[in-house]
């Protein structure tokens, strides 16, 4: 099976410095299912690049410290 | 963690597919008794079987919907991304089903082939279209297709 994406990211973290912030509370704010956050927090599922601006958004952090891609 | 209404769609619609087209064989079997197969009315347990399905995917997507729904009927750019997937790949079989038709109907065949043909692609079409999805929901997608 190919790997599907290369990407890692640090959601997790982020969520957990937010005050433990929810996935639930985190996709909603962003605007996709509770099932597609956790397909992006465990690698599954790289998101457009609009929501991958919403989520660093909700964090006030750059997009490189929410997804880093390995060179 | 629950999955996606997306997915458990993918998993009814395998599941019919996969007891649909047995469904169908038994049909024109039972309905073909004595006479050779081109002969068999092949349409009405086409029609039975089609109609069934729906109405068995209409009542299950319901079932689903009433006791295990949570998230309603959100489709978000994963499920839109999936869906197109899945199409992709089912659609392969269509385009197949539709060419061995053509075929046939060059070869002249019966239209018991023919229509049987294009028939199976479509089984073969839903049942592959579902698979390619959930394993696109489990595994998630190829990082290039």
């Amino acid at each position: 099976m190919v790997k599907p994406t290369r990407v890692t990211n640090a959601i997790r973290r982020l969520r957990f410095d937010a005050g433990e912030m929810t996935q639930a509370e985190l996709a909603e704010r962003i605007g996709v299912t509770r099932q597609t956050l956790i397909a992006i927090e465990q690698g599954r599922y790289s998101p457009s690049l609009e929501t991958a601006f919403r989520i660093a958004r909700v964090f006030g952090v750059p997009l490189e410290q929410v997804f880093q891609y390995p060179g | 963690m629950s999955s996606p209404p997306e997915e458990r769609s993918a998993w009814i619609m395998l599941v019919l597919a996969i007891v649909g087209y047995p469904v169908y064989l038994i049909l024109l079997l039972t309905g073909a008794t004595g006479a050779a197969l081109p002969e068999a009315d092949f349409a009405w347990p086409m029609i039975w079987t089609v109609a069934g399905s729906v109405a068995a995917s209409v009542v299950l997507h319901a079932l689903f919907r009433v006791y295990t729904d949570r998230d309603g009927n959100t489709r978000d750019e994963r499920d839109r991304l999936i869906g197109r997937w899945a199409d992709r790949a089912a659609y392969a079989f269509v385009v197949a089903g539709a060419l061995a038709g053509l075929v046939l109907a060059m070869l002249r065949a019966e239209p018991f082939w023919i229509a049987n043909a294009i028939f199976l692609g479509f089984f073969l079409s839903a049942a592959l279209g579902s698979v390619a999805k959930i394993v696109a929901y489990r595994r998630g997608l190829p990082s290039r297709w």
